[in-house]
């Protein structure tokens, strides 16, 4: 059946508004790739064996990513009367337990995180429902916009998607709002490109909308290449119609007819989930022509990359759509005047797109409460690394480092002390720990020679070595350039044969001036954003953890232990009690001692696979 | 599906050149050198310009792939949390190096970008399994060499 009117969406809304809330108590596993890693599958399989066996007086549905990936697998429960309370880790045989509980009305404390606020008679707004966990640590600075329906709906039901107001903020549009008017608004929310670069969105679209042209293009940019950072794959996966939603809007606002989104060939899940929407949205007439009714057409096609960093460019990720490799071109003319097939084309990132429909449905002055002045409303991180709670984050632009890393993060490890935070993907940098009192904004970051990017925070402790760092980096970008502008493609080459030769303590103190000449080259002589900002990791090493890269090159020694060729295995005979775990785990056997007497390790045997450090319940493992 | 079919399909489509070998790829597992010509000639584009984009996407094998795919991700979470030791113990258990697959066609190893579970890192893939929190002891019991075909040895 196709939706063709505002009353008829109103009524699927309520319909998904009372089959998300049920009447019977319900489990929603949280079912996005990396709760599938963590063995969420698995843990779903017992949920409807043990549901079946009680004689169906529950149910269970899949649900997105809730984001706290450091208790996954996690499982909420909804009961009748709408309490609700999250669970993680929950494996298999304690989701029997839960179950069985629950069916009789009672809530476990074991392994819960949080309640989370009561589901309310009506479908909420946005507003209602963007921080639901406020006592718990992880959860309680964080307000959820992009990311408001992940873990709260199936992400494969069109009708949960309603429930929860999916293609209201459309309807909407098409009903109260002018092209202008939705741009306007747009423009007034603040909202700027979550990719990195962050033009302001309204700005964008509105040099589509002026374009003369007939043809018109919308892409979201759904190759999400920085290592570190899954917030598109999250979102994708967890509520695919938010992305739909904001692109119909933005091909309202534009008056483009088609769309296309870009998805990462790593991402498989978010491509089927994707593909599901897409038909569901489709069938209910929300793709197609004359959606909601009104004179309004648009569709779109979903393609897969192939595995390319540099696709992610803009001008490089239309050359692939195009049907060419991913190579950039020179800018202008910006994509937003030429661009696909050479007509106007507006490129959003994911995270951009899902907060479109947030904006309309409530307000531009409503988003722009939250962030700062020129960095309005929030941003979702992925703080991974060297942290307790690990996860993607989502809070307002301008919550402060400390904050991301040691209060929502929990901090370092027992033991351990943090060292940096390094921002931005191979495009950005790091930033010690002594300056966590920055603020996360596009443009504070930006001055301290890092970048926001897309949103990857990857938090290093004492054991991470900042040359290793700087090297992993100029690894991935070198072997990454596409190879067009001989700076970037030779350029990146041989800093990285320079930080191997510092690294293997082969280093000469004017490497370290050659580093810096090079990279401001390279910075000035490249075509894209790869090339001009693959530098930065090493440049903000440089500046700030000197010291480190001196004791490679003046001592010939690794401090934080991570340089193979700088360190050596070795057992505390203080520590060690003889209990024979490493020796057994020793795939060269460097090891040897007798039982219950202090053990060896021969240097010359050994290869540095750390198993021994992994084993050893006694910290008897040395790193020197 | 036959290769006529493919390129019928993604012919004027956007992403018509990676959408088409995808297809392809997916008959053999990896892209021959006659399927390319022949779909070359379907789209009606030159050849270079599917090799050229064939060679320039890491997803695209212009060999066979093993029974069972390990791909060790390099990350940057994973990498501060002993990606190069994960990867040295697959080549060194699997006798491969990366890029390479086995003799007997059984196992192959890629090193990939970013899998985007960074929160659960270290992460291998194998086939189309994610393992994450990854140590050596784990993926020692995740490689388990085994001949016997009855028994699915990258299970855990």
């Amino acid at each position: 059946m196709k939706i063709r009117s505002k009353t008829d969406l109103d009524e699927l809304q309520q319909e998904g508004w009372q089959q998300l809330r049920g009447t019977v108590p319900t489990f929603l596993v949280g079912m996005a790739s990396c709760g599938m890693a963590a063995g969420a599958e698995r843990v779903f399989q017992k949920a409807k064996e043990q549901i079946a066996k009680q004689g169906n007086n529950c149910r269970v549905f899949q649900t997105g990513c809730l984001g706290f990936c450091q208790v996954e697998p996690m499982v909420e429960v909804r009961l009748p009367g709408g309490d609700r309370c999250v669970y993680g880790p929950v494996f298999p045989e304690w989701m029997e337990n839960l179950i069985e509980s629950c069916s009789k009305g009672v809530l476990p404390d074991d392994r819960q995180i949080g309640r989370i606020q009561t589901l309310p008679a009506v479908p909420p707004l946005v507003a209602d429902i963007a921080c639901q966990l406020p006592d718990h640590l992880f959860y309680k600075r964080q307000i959820r916009i992009a990311s408001r329906n992940c873990g709260q709906i199936d992400p494969e039901s069109i009708l949960h998607a309603f429930g929860l107001g999916a293609y209201q903020a459309l309807a909407k549009c098409l009903a109260e709002m002018t092209p202008a008017g939705v741009i306007q608004e747009i423009v007034d929310s603040g909202l700027r490109g979550r990719g990195g670069a962050g033009y302001p969105t309204g700005k964008k679209w509105l040099f589509t909308k002026e374009a003369s042209e007939k043809r018109k293009y919308l892409i979201c940019n759904a190759d999400e290449g920085d290592p570190g950072a899954y917030m598109d794959r999250s979102l994708l996966e967890g509520d695919p119609h938010a992305v739909l939603e904001g692109m119909l809007i933005g091909a309202f606002a534009t008056s483009a007819q088609r769309g296309v989104i870009y998805v990462r060939r790593e991402y498989p899940l978010a491509s089927r989930r994707l593909q599901i929407a897409i038909e569901d949205a489709r069938a209910q007439g929300l793709l197609g022509e004359k959606i909601l009714g009104a004179n309004f057409s648009f569709d779109l096609d979903l393609v897969e990359g192939a595995g390319a960093f540099v696709s992610g460019e803009e001008t490089a990720l239309i050359a692939s759509i195009e049907g060419r490799i991913a190579e950039p071109r020179p800018r202008p003319p910006y994509p937003a005047v030429q661009g696909l097939y050479d007509c106007p084309t507006v490129i959003n990132k994911v995270e951009t797109w899902a907060n479109v429909p947030a904006i309309i449905q409530q307000s531009a002055h409503w988003y722009g409460q939250y962030g700062t002045e020129q960095s309005k409303g929030t941003k979702v991180f992925s703080l991974v690394g060297a942290v307790r709670n690990t996860g993607l984050v989502e809070t307002p632009l301008g919550t402060s480092l400390a904050t991301i890393v040691e209060q929502i993060g929990g901090g370092p490890h027992p033991g351990r002390s943090l060292k940096a935070v390094q921002t931005g993907g191979p495009s950005g940098g790091c930033i010690p720990a002594d300056r966590f009192d920055l603020s996360v904004d596009y443009e504070t970051l930006e001055a301290h020679g890092s970048i926001m990017g897309s949103g990857g925070m990857v938090v290093l402790d004492d054991r991470a070595c900042m040359v290793d760092i700087a090297k992993y980096f100029l690894r991935f970008t070198s072997s990454e350039s596409c190879g067009k502008c001989t700076p970037c493609r030779e350029g990146l080459d041989h800093m990285l044969q320079i930080l191997e030769r510092i690294a293997t303590g082969e280093g000469e103190n004017r490497d370290l001036d050659k580093l810096e000449t090079m990279a401001l080259g390279i910075k000035d002589g490249s075509l894209c954003g790869l090339g001009k900002s693959a530098p930065n990791p090493v440049l903000t090493t440089l500046r700030d953890f000197r010291q480190e890269y001196l004791a490679h090159i003046e001592e010939k020694r690794c401090p934080a232990g991570v340089c193979r060729e700088l360190i050596t295995y070795t057992i505390d005979e203080e520590a060690c009690t003889g209990c024979g775990a490493c020796l057994k785990v020793c795939p060269t056997d460097a090891i040897s001692g007798e039982k219950e007497l202090p053990h060896l390790i021969n240097a010359e045997l050994c290869i540095k696979c750390a198993s021994c450090r992994e084993v050893c319940t006694y910290d008897a493992i040395r790193i020197v | 599906m036959d290769i006529e079919a493919i390129a019928q399909n993604w012919r004027n489509r956007p992403g018509m050149v990676t959408g088409a070998l995808h297809d392809l790829q997916r008959r053999l597992g990896y892209l021959d050198e006659e399927g390319m010509k022949v779909l070359a000639t379907a789209l009606e584009i030159p050849l270079s310009q599917v090799y050229s984009v064939a060679t320039f996407f890491s997803s695209f094998r212009l060999a066979p792939i093993g029974r069972y795919h390990f791909q060790v991700c390099h990350g940057t979470a994973c990498h501060v949390r002993g990606a190069v030791q994960l990867r040295e113990r697959l080549e060194r258990d699997l006798h491969l190096t990366i890029g390479g697959t086995s003799p007997d066609g059984n196992y192959s190893l890629e090193e990939v970008r970013c899998l985007g579970c960074c929160g659960l890192a270290p992460v291998v893939q194998v086939n189309e399994d994610i393992h994450g929190r990854m140590n050596q002891i784990r993926l020692g019991r995740l490689i388990r060499p085994n001949e016997d075909e009855n028994e699915n040895p990258v299970k855990n």
